[in-house]
């Protein structure tokens, strides 16, 4: 039996086929996971995200352990509640979790991968010794990602007064608490959302709420393809510990200002900027009829060779798009071998579908 | 729940087949085949006039999940495919028994009474 989050059973009664996902049971789909994508993309839904890793870093150093530590610099993060997409590298300058991180009147709030969640905490806790830095690992807490054109309007209906304010007024990539409860105006879907993490006692009747309210549970195939049209890159595919973020066109999470900053993972990233840089994701879209997926090969005539690091069948744009790791000089045409055969496929840049609009 | 037709014949691997009037045998996949690989998005044909030996790999199918083979219930000549399908897979979803992929003539008629009846589909299914 794999971990469960407390909305196991209401995942069951609400129809769910369920699937293992980096050792947790979790909704895979709650009947047609199509239908649920375009209901995200034109209306609302909510997902459990409740096997996300909510790790808290307080104490007197949280600041410069986590300047070490993240490949982004939170000294930008001035104000409480301000956050920012970020990265723990190895010292080769490998991926080995992407993530959020908040400021908090603590410390800090990161929120990472399920895959990593005991490895981070080693990595962190292993880093700690020249730090008054305090790490805990909140499991105490549930968390909702509520998505869509309609989401803030929607939710605010649902929650009480002071919360629906709070929603309505967070700036992107900004969190508030109220109470034990903190909401954050994040997603990974290419809408607007929010989310919320709330201490796991409360979170089945909310999520009772919500679906009472008429807000469409959505499982996790859609919330693949819906990040897929986004361009957003999913750990484990699209990047990992032997590849830099300047191959998985995470290019803005390594802060390399100021430049007195060290953190793990610089010399390498350096030493890689002045080599120069080989490879990078791109977006590919299939003409023809076909699924790209993951680890089909890529050619690009007189260039050389990449490889599909996540693909799908988009049901916004009705094609077959991928995520890919090609050569640097790549231009704008290639093929992929499915099954034997060499499809034609356009290079596009990797964000296919932002705010309900086709953007290739 | 799934259902299974009583009239229909169907393979382990998951195809129905249906004996027509003229001898000629038109296949598709199951009800649990298509609950099983969720929303279709993509059906490959087999060639027409291409001859096909019973358990062979006749086309693939994918769902936004999965690509998946489906294989000849028996083995035979295919007669007719179902391009108008291709257009529009998701029809195997809604309708997995009307759907149909291909149509067979077959070596051996009776060999389709190899094929499991409903009951012990549902059977294979469950176990």
């Amino acid at each position: 039996m794999g971990l469960r989050t407390p909305m196991y059973d209401m995942h069951l009664a609400l129809g769910a086929k369920m699937i293992d996902f980096s050792g947790w049971e979790l909704p895979l789909h709650y009947g047609s996971q199509v239908d649920e994508h375009h209901h995200v993309r034109n209306e609302c839904g909510v997902f459990d995200v409740s096997h996300m890793c909510i790790t808290d870093v307080s104490g007197t150093d949280a600041e410069p352990f986590l300047r070490l530590m993240l490949s982004n610099d939170v000294a930008r993060l001035t104000a409480s509640g301000a956050g920012h997409y970020s990265a723990m590298l190895n010292e080769q300058g490998g991926v080995i979790d992407d993530l959020i991180v908040f400021r908090t009147a603590e410390g800090f709030r990161l929120i990472t991968n399920a895959l990593t969640c005991q490895k981070i905490q080693g990595w962190l806790k292993q880093h700690t010794q020249n730090f008054s830095v305090s790490i805990q690992l909140r499991d105490d807490l549930a968390h909702f990602a509520i998505q869509g054109p309609e989401s803030i309007e929607r939710l605010s209906e649902v929650l009480n007064s002071s919360r629906a304010h709070i929603i309505q007024n967070l700036a992107a990539y900004h969190g508030s608490f109220d109470g034990d409860w903190f909401l954050t105006r994040t997603g990974y879907t290419g809408e607007e959302g929010i989310e919320i993490m709330l201490p796991a006692d409360q979170a089945v009747d909310f999520f009772n709420e919500l679906i009472g309210y008429g807000i469409t549970p959505i499982g996790l195939g859609a919330r693949d393809t819906l990040r897929l049209e986004a361009g957003f890159t999913l750990l484990g595919n699209d990047m990992d510990e032997n590849h830099s973020p300047y191959t998985a066109n995470m290019h803005h999470v390594v802060a390399l200002e100021p430049k007195e900053r060290d953190f793990i993972g610089r010399n390498a990233l350096e030493t890689q900027l002045s080599n120069g840089i080989q490879e990078k994701l791109v977006g590919l879209v299939l003409e023809e009829r076909g699924v790209l997926r993951a680890g089909q090969p890529v050619r690009i005539e007189g260039v050389g060779q990449g490889t599909i690091t996540s693909g799908s069948f988009s049901p916004t744009i009705g094609k077959a798009i991928a995520l890919a790791r090609v050569p640097i000089q790549t231009g704008e045409r290639g093929e992929v071998e499915i099954r034997q055969k060499w499809y034609p496929v356009r290079v596009v840049s990797p964000r296919f579908v932002r705010h309900g609009k086709i953007l290739i | 729940m799934s259902t299974t037709p009583a009239d229909l014949r169907y393979a382990s691997t998951h195809e129905w087949a249906r004996l027509e009037a003229d001898g000629i045998i038109t296949v598709g996949i199951t009800d649990h085949a298509q609950q099983a690989l969720g929303d279709i998005v993509y059906l490959e044909l087999p060639q027409p006039n291409s001859q096909l030996s019973a358990g062979q790999i006749a086309g693939v199918v994918e769902s936004v999940k999965a690509a998946s083979d489906y294989h000849a219930p028996v083995s035979g000549k295919v007669t007719e495919v179902n391009e108008g399908l291709t257009d529009a897979p998701e029809g195997i979803n809604s309708h997995p028994y009307q759907s149909w992929f291909y149509r067979l003539q077959p070596d051996n008629p009776a060999e389709l009474e190899q094929l499991l009846d409903a009951d012990a589909y549902n059977a294979s299914c469950s176990a």
